[in-house]
């Protein structure tokens, strides 16, 4: 059970929006991709989410680049989930790839307010809103993606599948 | 079936796939410019000590060439020495030019098969009957590590496309006129079979500019139906064998849709986003401070070429930029050649060298607060080219090419 208050966005936030271009040429720093979460086209974010805040957001959700970057940052700022009415499809890999919690949620922007407080059940697709008490149920992940979200992205997944055990690649 | 589910039942070895089903796919090609170095990362982290095929491997240089930071240049380095320790066969090094320029013109790009990239523009490659898509890089780690990849079967949207182009319209204004009535997320997860004609009429490059903008209606991919241009075009630059894969007579399509260009005037794609399209007449007389023509959208000989006669004997607006950047080397000596680089020069441009320049905001001229661009690029978000408050048009290299002499957006006539 994942369970965070609420940062909301419209329809349509694109990678550029999340990850700014100019920070491209941080490529394996995680950290500091998360110090750019949003800069510049939503500064507000970074002054005032907190790690373990739910995003929720419209239609089309990080449309734009392929940037891995967009999905890290937000995993490593400390986003709990991303609960949106659609995610724009390479986004979407990139979040189940990373570790980073996804829902769809059709019609998600008008049941649930900008610091509302979710309590979200992944496996089952159940959203509760704490403010309202209302309970909205969605259709879970299938369970492949699932099954690569548990073991905490597709690095970890892929070292169990292939039987790898130490930092050497030995199996 | 449809191409899509033909080529993904062949890559996971079934006799056939349904829209909606995962898929296990084998990779024929897997593409990665320096964001290589994100992959890399994760690669380490799996623990594989060698990648699955250094055949099937393509890396180059184009995002920010040459390094235009000490982060770069170490990105570069590290993916230089990667590449020899892995005996990577197909690098191309930061002179070559743009990776949806390269991979054609070296022979990558075959029909039927699978092509992943770790650049979301990588639909331009199905204009050679390719499943080309764009990938994240911790995925790409897993291609290096294992040749596969997991596929959600698309469904398919035909787009039937009629009639000639006006003087001065192009691939460009329809594609943009298309994303303009269907939205940014009008194909999301679709796979787009461009068909009719008027494509089969189309150049190569033109082709190529509607695959290439298929991604910002959010398609997962696009083709174009190979036929004999493809066939030649692909045989002059590889030995590999191929096999062309076409739809079904009874393929199944989420929709059909059907465009006449006959009446099609030049469009425009308006700041913020690539669907808020206009005809140019609309915004005709803003005042524009840059003026940029290249990238892997329209930076091929036939939009330099389009430029350099419009430009011919004429300068460039004292008060506007023109930037030109070929898609490629070999576009750079073509238009070199042919002449349009001198035009360029003698107009007043700044020629760069090939890659990616300002298109995503990391170099060789951003944009200032307040500031307007005009660009045959394929994105205008907010900020995309420098500041978050300037504003980015994108348009045709004709509608670029006047409105650089003019120095407000001007109508091609």
């Amino acid at each position: 059970m994942i369970k965070g208050k609420v940062y909301k966005f419209g329809d349509n936030i694109n990678t550029d929006d999340i990850y700014p271009g100019r920070y491209l040429s941080i490529t394996t720093d995680r950290q500091e991709m998360a110090r750019h979460c949003f800069e510049l086209a939503y500064p507000d974010f970074l002054k005032s989410a907190k790690p373990g805040d739910i995003i929720v957001a419209g239609k089309n959700f990080g449309c734009g680049s392929s940037r891995e970057q967009a999905a890290t940052c937000l995993k490593y700022f400390g986003i709990s989930v991303v609960v949106a009415e659609s995610f724009a499809r390479i986004f979407y890999r990139n979040a189940i790839n990373l570790g980073l919690p996804i829902l769809i949620a059709p019609e998600i922007t008008k049941k649930v307010e900008h610091k509302d407080t979710l309590e979200i059940d992944l496996k089952k697709g159940i959203i509760k809103n704490m403010r309202t008490n209302e309970i909205i149920e969605v259709i879970p992940l299938p369970s492949f993606i699932l099954s690569i979200l548990n073991e905490g992205g597709l690095v970890p997944y892929l070292r169990k599948k292939l039987g790898i055990t130490d930092k050497e690649g030995n199996r | 079936m449809t191409i899509a589910e033909k080529i993904l039942a062949k890559a996971s070895g079934r006799p056939r796939v349904v829209p909606n089903e995962i898929v296990m796919a084998k990779v024929d090609v897997a593409m990665s410019h320096e964001n290589a170095d994100v992959v890399l990362k994760s690669f380490l982290e799996i623990g594989v000590k060698k990648v699955w095929d250094p055949d099937k491997i393509v890396i180059l240089f184009d995002h920010r060439v040459p390094a235009e930071s000490e982060k770069t240049a170490a990105t570069h380095k590290r993916i230089r020495e990667f590449v020899k320790e892995q005996g990577i066969k197909h690098f191309y090094d930061l002179k070559e030019g743009i990776c949806h320029q390269i991979l054609p013109e070296f022979g990558h790009c075959r029909p039927g098969e699978v092509l992943v990239g770790t650049d979301s523009h990588t639909t331009t490659h199905g204009a050679f009957g390719t499943f080309a898509t764009g990938i994240g890089g911790t995925e790409m780690a897993g291609v290096w590590a294992t040749g596969e990849l997991w596929f959600k079967v698309p469904e398919t949207f035909k787009m039937v496309i009629k009639g000639n182009f006006r003087k001065f319209v192009s691939a460009k204004d329809l594609i943009l006129y298309i994303i303009g009535e269907i939205g940014a997320d009008g194909a999301d997860y679709k796979s787009v079979e461009f068909c009719g004609p008027t494509i089969e009429e189309i150049s190569i490059s033109s082709r190529m500019v509607l695959t290439n903008l298929a991604m910002e209606m959010g398609a997962k991919n696009a083709f174009v139906l190979p036929d004999k241009k493809t066939i030649e075009f692909i045989k002059q630059r590889t030995d590999k064998k191929f096999e062309v894969i076409l739809p079904d007579k009874d393929a199944e399509y989420l929709k059909t849709y059907e465009f006449d260009v006959s009446d099609l005037k030049p469009q425009i794609a308006c700041p913020h986003s690539v669907d808020n399209v206009k005809p140019v007449k609309e915004v005709a007389g803003l005042k524009v401070n840059q003026v940029l023509i290249g990238s892997c959208t329209n930076g091929r000989l036939e939009d330099l070429k389009v430029a350099a006669e419009i430009l011919d004997g004429k300068v460039v607006h004292p008060e506007t930029r023109l930037l030109i950047i070929p898609a490629s080397r070999r576009v750079y000596i073509e238009a070199l050649k042919a002449g349009y680089i001198e035009i360029f020069l003698k107009a007043g441009a700044l020629v760069l060298n090939p890659g990616c320049g300002p298109c995503l905001g990391a170099h060789q001229g951003l944009l200032a607060p307040g500031e307007v661009c005009l660009s045959t690029t394929n994105r205008n978000f907010k900020g995309r080219m420098g500041s978050p408050e300037s504003f980015i048009y994108l348009a045709s290299p004709a509608t670029a090419a006047f409105t650089a002499i003019k120095g407000e957006i001007t109508e091609p006539e």
